[in-house]
């Protein structure tokens, strides 16, 4: 159901991040001040720009599924979640090269932008321990989404508080990209495009594997429930940050003693 | 009624009167006032949280005293000092909040009642609200005492406009968060960790806020594009809180 | 034969409750008419206590559809709750308040008078303790507190998973008329006790994993039959 057009994203993601690696390294012009290593410029701002807009997609999804009760939505919602930790990892990860290659310091409090990022992740981070920490996968789906919502309308809220905080302090460093030359502006677009499809395609592929993934657990399931006979106690439910893939309903009865897989995040559990 | 019941208490009270019509529901403050008052009570009778919170936040200031190596502060550093210890005290608080209800069958007791259910935000945030007045009762009293450098006298007004602003935001969030914790397995870890990012702005706005107003020579007024920052934030996240606070109690 | 004058207490039809991927309950089908007594039998973990739950409004039903007191219900849960009481597991009082005061609570949170509540603690045998903290109370007395609770607001429908549990013979007969056979109000027990539970019912449901093993009128069950479904 989401393999669709999975090769047609791949390929042009592919496309556009040559496009853009091109551009960053033959095109752009190297700025006066910082040299070569501002290009990272180009990395670290549609990195972050996608991850807020990640995050904030997965509380509109998370709406979605609070309004539908569909768990759909709320798979869908935890892998948009779930990249742009991922993505804001890199963010912050390549803004504190910059940091230390522009002003000699891993990391500056005079980035407003790179300090919500921050406070941002420090938030979702506790996203998959929630999840882990709630046994019944309904309540777990619907507190996640709970959580989602209102993450999602803390991250505006947090970089207007932020950047009021540092508004008089410094000069805003990074620029506002609306005052780029030509070139860089270019670049930039082009940069920004790649790394959403990017996004889009690693969420594709995370959709499509769970679900698939899903869909043999459940035919397994039946074929071993229809052996066994009796649904009996049905065993014991275990702990999992990973959604349902599937719709309600579409799975039959488990065995007693099958063991269900954990989400990505090395958490230790045990069934 | 059939002439022929007999009259014994027992059976007074297991007549049934026959098909009720249809009851109103209950009002929603007459169902917040009834939460209020058992949450009021229950405290009392336990002191489980406010008690804790006052002496958090005492001996926090202590071990500040300790930590910086001063006798006294004033201006950001005091802000500081002051708004961070509130916000650890509060969250003393907000795991408290709903633990009560989480073991001994509240929430479903409540569930099962003809009662709106944002009444139950209501009377929960409104008693975090009564814990933090009272914290700061307590607390800030302490802190000018044992810490603060300047006079606290002509402070005390604009420190109390920002107290109030920042206790509606806290109060709501934590409300939402502890909520969300309670019904976790790791739910006094994950309830600060949840809190802490969410309660940022509410640091920036408060300590920017009370800064100016902690300084010795010349005691500012508190910035309105602060306590403005703060009642904004209050807004949303009460709206928010409002609207997906049902969602948590249903199942 | 005459036709009834109000909708049935319960309707079930294929009503689905799931836990994760596993069905907790599968598939019940039962219709319960005003002032009979369903009784419920089955092992742990059959689904007893989530179809209780389900009838009470406090899960939602996944599947198929049920009528309470003639509202559907998840839609209009508003309408029956206030209508239902519940006894469960646990008493649903807070132990470090009185009985009094819970019950008081529970009367505001119902629109109740407060004058109930000192008829209810006469009649369950509480009137000398009432002013104690329930923590100091015995098992048996909280649950007495519990069923007060659970009839505070006069229900027309009962719902009790396993009331007697607690009770010595005493505490028993002291609320039978609130939630025994005497009280005349349409009752759903769940019970462990084979013979006792038979006795009182008029219908019978047996449930095993989730699924309706039995559904019967009592006469036409033996006490054999639903021991087996402990096996």
């Amino acid at each position: 159901m989401y393999g669709k057009g999975l090769r047609a994203l791949s390929i042009s993601t592919v496309v556009a991040m040559t496009a853009a690696l091109t551009l960053v390294f033959f095109y752009a012009p190297l700025e006066a001040e910082q040299g070569f290593l501002q290009k990272i410029f180009y990395v670290h701002v549609p990195l972050a720009i996608v991850s807020l807009c990640g995050f904030v997609l997965g509380g509109l999804l998370a709406i979605a599924h609070l309004r539908t009760r569909d768990p759909r939505w709320d798979f869908r919602s935890y892998v948009a979640i779930h990249m742009s930790l991922i993505f804001g990892l890199a963010t912050l990860i390549t803004g504190s090269i910059w940091a230390k290659g522009s002003w000699g310091h891993w990391w500056v409090w005079d980035e407003p932008t790179l300090v919500s990022f921050l406070i941002v992740f420090l938030l979702y981070a506790t996203y998959q321990p929630l999840r882990f920490a709630i046994e019944d996968p309904e309540r777990q789906a619907r507190y996640a989404s709970v959580f989602a919502v209102t993450a999602g309308a803390f991250v505006p809220l947090n970089f207007i508080a932020v950047r009021m905080s540092t508004a008089f302090l410094h000069p805003r460093v990074l620029g506002s990209t609306s005052n780029l030359p030509g070139p860089m502006a270019l670049t930039f677009l082009i940069s920004l495009i790649a790394i959403a499809l990017l996004y889009a395609t690693l969420c594709k592929y995370e959709l499509t594997a769970k679900h698939t993934r899903a869909q043999v657990r459940a035919l397994r399931r039946r074929l071993a429930g229809e052996e066994s006979g009796r649904a009996g106690e049905g065993g014991r439910t275990s702990r999992s940050a990973a959604p349902s893939a599937l719709p309600a309903g579409s799975v039959g009865p488990r065995p007693a003693g099958q063991a269900a897989r954990t989400a990505g995040y090395p958490i230790k559990g045990h069934t | 009624m059939s002439a022929a019941t007999d009259t014994s208490p027992a059976s007074a009270v297991a007549r049934d009167a026959g098909a009720h019509p249809r009851r109103e529901g209950t009002g929603l403050w007459t169902t917040v006032r009834a939460l209020l008052r058992k949450e009021l009570l229950v405290e009392l009778r336990t002191l489980e949280s406010v008690p804790g919170m006052s002496l958090f936040a005492l001996s926090t200031f202590v071990v500040f005293h300790f930590a910086l190596n001063r006798g006294s502060v004033e201006g950001d550093l005091a802000a500081g000092i002051l708004w961070v210890t509130l916000l650890f005290a509060a969250i003393l608080g907000v795991n408290r909040l709903f633990v009560a209800d989480a073991e001994q069958g509240g929430f479903d007791g409540f569930l099962l009642a003809p009662v709106d259910r944002s009444a139950m935000l209501f009377a929960k945030a409104l008693t975090l609200l009564a814990y933090l007045v009272v914290l700061e009762l307590i607390a800030v009293p302490a802190f000018s005492i044992l810490l603060l450098g300047p006079p606290i006298g002509p402070a005390l007004g604009g420190l109390v406009a920002t107290l109030a602003l920042a206790d509606i935001g806290v109060a709501v969030i934590g409300t939402l968060v502890g909520a969300l914790a309670v019904q976790t397995r790791a739910r006094d870890l994950l309830g600060p960790l949840l809190a802490l990012p969410l309660f940022v702005p509410i640091v920036i706005g408060a300590a920017r806020a009370t800064e100016p107003l902690l300084v010795g020579a010349h005691t500012g007024t508190p910035g309105a594009r602060w306590l403005a920052t703060l009642g904004v934030y209050d807004l949303l996240f009460g709206l928010i809180a409002y609207a997906l606070f049902d969602f948590l109690l249903e199942d | 034969m005459s036709f009834p004058a109000e909708p049935a207490a319960l309707e079930c039809t294929g009503l689905v409750r799931r836990y994760g991927e596993r069905e907790a309950l599968s598939g019940v089908d039962l219709t319960l008419g005003r002032g009979r007594t369903l009784v419920v039998f089955g092992p742990n973990g059959a689904g007893k206590t989530t179809l209780l739950r389900v009838l009470a409004t406090l899960l939602r039903p996944h599947a198929g559809t049920v009528r309470v007191l003639g509202s559907t219900i998840p839609e209009e849960d508003w309408a029956v709750r206030g209508r239902v009481g519940f006894v469960a597991h646990e008493p649903l009082l807070y132990r470090e308040l009185t009985a009094r005061e819970n019950l008081r609570f529970h009367a505001r949170l119902h629109a109740v008078g407060e004058e109930r509540v000192g008829e209810l603690l006469d009649v369950v045998g509480l009137a000398r303790r009432a002013d104690e903290p329930l923590r100091t109370l015995s098992r048996g007395m909280v649950q007495r507190a519990a069923v007060a609770r659970a009839v505070l607001h006069e229900p027309e429908l009962l719902l009790l998973d396993e009331p007697y549990a607690n009770l010595d013979p005493a505490g028993i007969e002291l609320l039978a008329p609130l939630i025994g056979a005497e009280s005349e109000r349409t009752r759903v027990v769940c019970s462990h006790d084979p013979g006792g539970g038979l006795g009182e019912a008029d219908l019978v449901l047996g449930l095993r994993g989730g699924r309706p093993a039995l559904l019967a009128e009592a006469g036409a069950v033996s006490a054999e039959e639903i021991a087996e479904l402990y096996r």
